[in-house]
């Protein structure tokens, strides 16, 4: 092995990368990575839509402490919040899979940001559509529903791209309570061959890289396609 | 109809509304005008309480809007309102425009409100732009569609904002024509405008407001021939003079445009 970069240890391990033991044992690498970052992103679009409608209640006891909760998640850094998870979720429930707190810390955190996403989004609306609108009758929460939400959210959808961007990323942070996520994956390969981090860790980049990056250039290409042609 | 009592407004040092005393009768059509920033639109939109008022009683189709205990959505659903700025949905067909508050409010039945809406669009003259999208339509079919979303819902009350100060010169009539119509078949109206000819055409009354007070009430033909007060003279003078000259372009409409796009 005397060459200066030897890549055979990627090809060797490509599926294990990819998805890790499945379909035999838990899915791994890649496979796992997204299945975090999707499920996540979901839970965290619904979180964050009702984080962000509470945290613009007219009712400063809804208000507060949904306005609380989203500053006391962005004052802390995503691992802290992972730790939690990791350790709280069990206290509180008995056996759950790391995957699961590693899906909730992700969600919790996210959503905070993501209401911040979605209320941007609602007072973006033009304040006629939301007159004309109760104008007619319709009450507040139909206003939101029918009228702005639709609207917002259309408007909303580069945004949350990017946030699922930035999870893909955050994913990376669970392998340090042992879910082998792609980087996990990596850590563990390095561990056991020991001669090759730089092409391990080049390999993973790039491929996180790719992905990203697909991602946020569908974000660029939406951004393009969904803005109104011309509004009121 | 509408009653307003010793109607004061603030915002915050700001005294927009001082001291109205209105009685609008039903069916009677009533043209509000002023210059820029004397509270028109203030005034007209307490009526529907897109404005709630700050002192004083205002009552509205028998219900007190002072009154904390008031429906204010039931209220809103049997008056309509036409914007300057349109304010159509741009995200629904604008057959979903005109039938979303019936079918949400009155609970009509799909079919039933679409029935209603095309009566209403060819009232209009738009019923081939049943499918059609907002941004797809001229500022005066934009301005007809609101005025059929508005009539759908059967008020009993119109109120129309400048509602056509955002429009190309060419397309003033038509909307006018939707609008003289609408007067003649007995509505109640409180109308906003300019638009003198519409105003000695089909109003019964017209008030001039400047800086928060009405100065002056009369009917049209009283009004335009004889004004008593200083300002409506002046006001009168500007209007029929210097922009008459200027109205057959665009300077015109652009001009109210801007200043009362805020
Ligand atoms: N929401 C508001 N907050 C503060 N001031 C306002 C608001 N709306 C209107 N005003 C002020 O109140 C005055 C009357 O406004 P408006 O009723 O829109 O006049 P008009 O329709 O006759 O041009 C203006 O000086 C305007 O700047
Ligand atoms: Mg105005």
């Amino acid at each position: 092995m005397e060459h200066f970069l030897d890549f055979s240890v990627i090809s060797d391990n490509f599926t294990y990368f990819m998805i890790g033991r499945f379909p035999h044992g838990p899915l791994g690498g890649v496979g796992l990575t997204m299945y975090l970052a999707v499920v996540a992103c979901i839970l965290s679009f619904f979180g964050g839509l009702i984080l962000g409608l509470l945290s613009i209640s007219r009712f400063y006891f809804v208000r507060y402490p949904a306005l609380a909760f989203i500053n006391l998640v962005r004052g802390m850094p995503l691992l802290m919040v992972i730790f939690w998870m990791y350790f709280l979720m069990p206290a509180l429930f008995g056996k759950v899979a790391e995957n699961n707190t590693v899906i909730m810390a992700l969600t919790l955190f996210t959503s905070a940001y993501m209401s911040r996403i979605v209320v941007a989004g609602i007072e973006g609306i033009p304040k006629g559509q939301t007159e004309a609108a109760v104008s007619t009758g319709l009450a507040p929460w139909q206003v939101m529903l029918y009228i702005v939400l639709p609207q917002g959210l259309r408007n909303m959808i580069p945004s949350f791209v990017n946030q699922f961007v930035s999870l893909i990323k955050d994913t990376s942070l669970a392998f340090i309570v042992g879910v082998s996520e792609l980087t996990h994956v990596a850590t563990q390969i390095n561990n056991r061959t020991m001669a090759f981090p730089t092409e391990i860790f080049m390999f993973i980049a790039l491929v996180y890289f790719i992905i990203c990056y697909a991602f946020t250039s569908l974000s660029r290409w939406l951004e393009g396609r969904l803005s109104w042609s011309k509004v009121t | 109809m509408i009653i307003f009592q010793g109607v004061h407004k603030w915002f915050k040092d700001l005294h927009v509304l001082n001291d109205i005393n209105l009685h609008i009768t039903s069916g009677e059509v009533l043209v509000v005008c002023g210059p820029s920033g004397s509270g028109k639109s203030t005034l007209i939109r307490t009526i529907n309480e897109l404005e709630p008022i700050s002192d004083g009683k205002l009552i509205v189709d028998g219900m007190d809007l002072s009154d904390k205990s008031t429906d204010i959505n039931k209220l809103r659903a049997e008056i309509g309102f036409v914007f300057q700025q349109f304010n159509l949905y741009p995200h629904l067909s604008v057959i979903r425009n005109i039938t979303l508050a019936p079918t949400k409010i009155r609970k009509m039945s799909k079919k039933d409100a679409e029935d209603e809406a095309m009566l209403l669009l060819t009232r209009v003259g738009l019923a081939d732009k049943r499918n059609a999208y907002p941004t797809q339509l001229s500022g005066g079919q934009q301005q007809r569609v609101a005025i059929a979303r508005a009539l759908a819902m059967k008020p009993r009350i119109m109120l129309f904002d400048e509602p056509t100060s955002a429009l190309d010169p060419e397309m003033i009539g038509e909307v006018l024509e939707v609008m003289k119509d609408l007067a003649r078949s007995g509505m109640t109206m409180v109308v906003v405008t300019h638009e003198m000819g519409f105003a000695r055409e089909v109003a019964h009354r017209v008030a001039f407001m400047a800086d928060g007070i009405i100065l002056e009430k009369a009917a049209p033909e009283e009004f335009f021939l004889r004004p008593q007060h200083p300002r409506a003279q002046q006001f009168l003078r500007q209007l029929l003079t210097p922009m008459q000259a200027e109205s057959n372009g665009s300077n015109f409409s652009h001009h109210h445009t801007k200043e009362d796009v805020k």
